[in-house]
């Protein structure tokens, strides 16, 4: 999986109800959703994001609910990967099982500014910073997750486990 | 012989078929159950129909509970309500609660008896954590996660090690479960235990009631929690005796077991605590926090909606009037909660105080209804989050605190303690 797109960089903490409101929630379409992405923390995210772009943040990114809403509104907006310091355990799962790629990678984050353009490979976890030319390092996924996300997500791979 | 252990190993070992598991093995798990509401079970029935099976694993293992946005705040949260319905009804799921017998989520499945010691539980809510007050494991997870359960009645997990808080002594005066954990998540920050299960134990602990003790764990996951937990005893059992649904199984850490953190604390050192905005890890003394006027109170939510919870809001305002600048909420988390406020009288106390009583159901605590914040206005909440608009416009603030501490800033407008208020009046207007 490789993406290129123009970083947006947000601090620690950001957590799933200022990534979609819970005034949004009643609804779980995608493209609803994705018009209120980061509102409450970036009003202005929704007119700047375009499909490949790059969430960057600080530690524990997505803490607070269990609700799948947060990485449906950041996929949806045309988010193709986001790292962080380190992730919430919830929404880590969710990201992957929604097939949101996401890399835990504290060197890259800091050496990523607003606006860098960024490239990663998820696969080799290989994250350059394009407008710096610094290259920096994530850990893989174990296989299991990778095998995961490169099925299309959880529900996939239930399908084939349930069809034997 | 197995590797000494957590509690928290022991539950997911036996669930896995296995003799042994540690800290970031990753293990796939028979559940007891899976649960969703009206927010997150509609994604994940869109989901479980991709699976293309026409049946839930176990109807009696799977509950539906619409407590976010119920009694439905407009048509399409009416129709989220709908889907739910309709599929629990198609399902034959056992555990679906209708409006008018449901109750908030996570303190509507204990009482019921639904969940027990030694269970694995996943929720669609992260606050799902709270079962681990009976002594059981359990986690929030996504709408997908729950889908999976629901078509195969298993999960996977990496082994979360464990960090252990020994609260020692006596509790001060007004001090209760809510300050415990607000405390705790003051010490250790948001992330503090981030993948890891939080197991509470020590003499104070053991005083508990579990009302109190579902507040402490229900809360887990506010410091990054996976699970809290505390261990059974004769508390529990009594609590679960009569109540449970299905026989239970005991698990207790061995003497020896690994713990990545033991931290100690003084109970005598835990004071009547607040978390000022805009995390749940903000933590003031309330004494430190009496300038701040607010325009609303709301007790309730799963983590301090239960009768415990009711009782001390009572016992404060009892003969006490509601400031005039200030709202004040209460919502019983369920409809037992509610009908034991009125046979004790407590509705009563709420009413003539000047107070709002509502019917179970989340509705302010997520920013969802039934008390929504207007801009730069501020709440102080018995609930379990302070996030940037949790409660209403992105400029208003939310103040965590107890039940005791919510009555008296109720009656006051600024936050308060209830040593700060004079003698209540009794209904013939003397002094008591």
């Amino acid at each position: 999986m490789k993406f290129t797109g123009t970083a947006h960089k947000y601090g620690r903490d950001v957590d799933t109800d200022v990534i979609i409101p819970a005034r949004y929630l009643n609804t779980s379409d995608p493209a609803e959703l994705a018009k209120h992405c980061m509102e409450d923390l970036d009003a202005g995210f929704v007119g700047k994001v375009v499909a490949g772009d790059i969430l960057v943040a600080d530690e524990n990114f997505g803490c607070g609910s269990s609700r799948e809403h947060a990485p449906i509104a950041i996929k949806a907006a045309g988010v193709s990967v986001v790292i962080a310091k380190s992730f919430a355990r919830i929404f880590y799962r969710n990201a992957i099982n929604t097939g949101l790629p996401i890399m835990e990678a504290p060197d890259a984050v800091d050496g990523i500014r607003d606006g860098d353009v960024v490239s990663v490979d998820a696969d080799s976890g290989t994250i350059t910073n394009e407008t710096t030319g610094a290259v920096f390092t994530a850990q893989p996924f174990p296989p299991f997750i990778k095998d995961i996300i490169e099925g299309g997500g959880l529900i996939e791979a239930v399908k084939k486990r349930v069809s034997l | 012989m197995p590797r000494p252990m957590t509690m928290t190993e022991k539950i997911l070992a036996a669930h896995a078929g296995l003799e042994e598991v540690e800290p970031g093995q990753l293990i796939n798990c028979r559940l007891d159950l899976v649960l969703a509401n009206d927010v997150t079970a509609p994604i994940a029935i869109k989901e479980f129909r991709k699976v293309g099976l026409a049946s839930v694993w176990d109807p009696t293992k799977v509950a539906l509970v619409p407590d976010h946005y119920t009694p439905n705040k407009d048509i399409k949260s009416a129709e989220q309500a709908k889907m739910v319905r309709e599929f629990a009804r198609e399902q034959k799921i056992t555990h679906y609660y209708e409006i008018g017998c449901m109750g908030v989520e996570h303190a509507l499945l204990p009482e019921q008896g639904v969940v027990g010691p030694g269970d694995v539980i996943i929720g669609a809510d992260s606050h799902t954590c709270t079962y681990g007050a009976l002594g059981a494991f359990a986690t929030g997870v996504g709408s997908t996660d729950a889908a999976a359960g629901m078509a195969t009645g298993e999960a996977w997990f990496k082994v979360p090690s464990s960090i252990k808080f020994v609260v020692d002594g006596e509790l001060g005066p007004w001090v209760c479960g809510k300050d415990i954990i607000l405390h705790i998540i003051g010490m250790i920050g948001v992330d503090g235990a981030l993948y890891q299960s939080m197991e509470f134990t020590g003499s104070t602990i053991d005083a508990l009631g579990m009302d109190d003790r579902m507040t402490i764990c229900n809360m887990a996951i506010e410091a990054g929690g996976k699970s809290g937990i505390i261990a059974v005893d004769d508390t529990t059992r009594a609590y679960v005796t009569g109540r449970a649904e299905r026989p239970w199984t005991e698990y207790h850490s061995d003497p020896d077991a690994e713990y990545a953190r033991v931290i100690e604390i003084d109970a005598a050192t835990i004071p009547p605590t607040v978390a000022f905005p805009h995390l749940p890890s903000n933590t003031r003394p309330v004494a430190q926090a009496r300038d701040i006027t607010v325009d609303q109170v709301v007790i309730g939510s799963c983590t301090n909606g239960r009768i415990e919870d009711m009782r001390i809001a009572a016992s404060v305002l009892k003969g006490r009037k509601v400031h005039e600048n200030v709202r004040l909420i209460i919502i019983p988390a369920t409809q037992q909660v509610y009908r034991d406020c009125m046979h004790e009288g407590l509705t009563d106390i709420f009413l003539d105080a000047g107070a709002a009583v509502s019917t179970p159901t989340c509705g302010p605590c997520l920013g969802g209804h039934m008390g929504i914040l207007a801009a730069g206005e501020r709440a102080l909440a018995t609930t379990n989050r302070n996030f940037v608009g949790r409660m209403g416009d992105p400029t208003s603030e939310v103040y965590l605190a107890s039940p005791a501490v919510a009555a008296a800033t109720a009656v006051l407008g600024h936050i308060a303690l209830p040593e700060d208020l004079s003698p209540a009046t009794d209904s013939d207007g003397a002094a008591s």
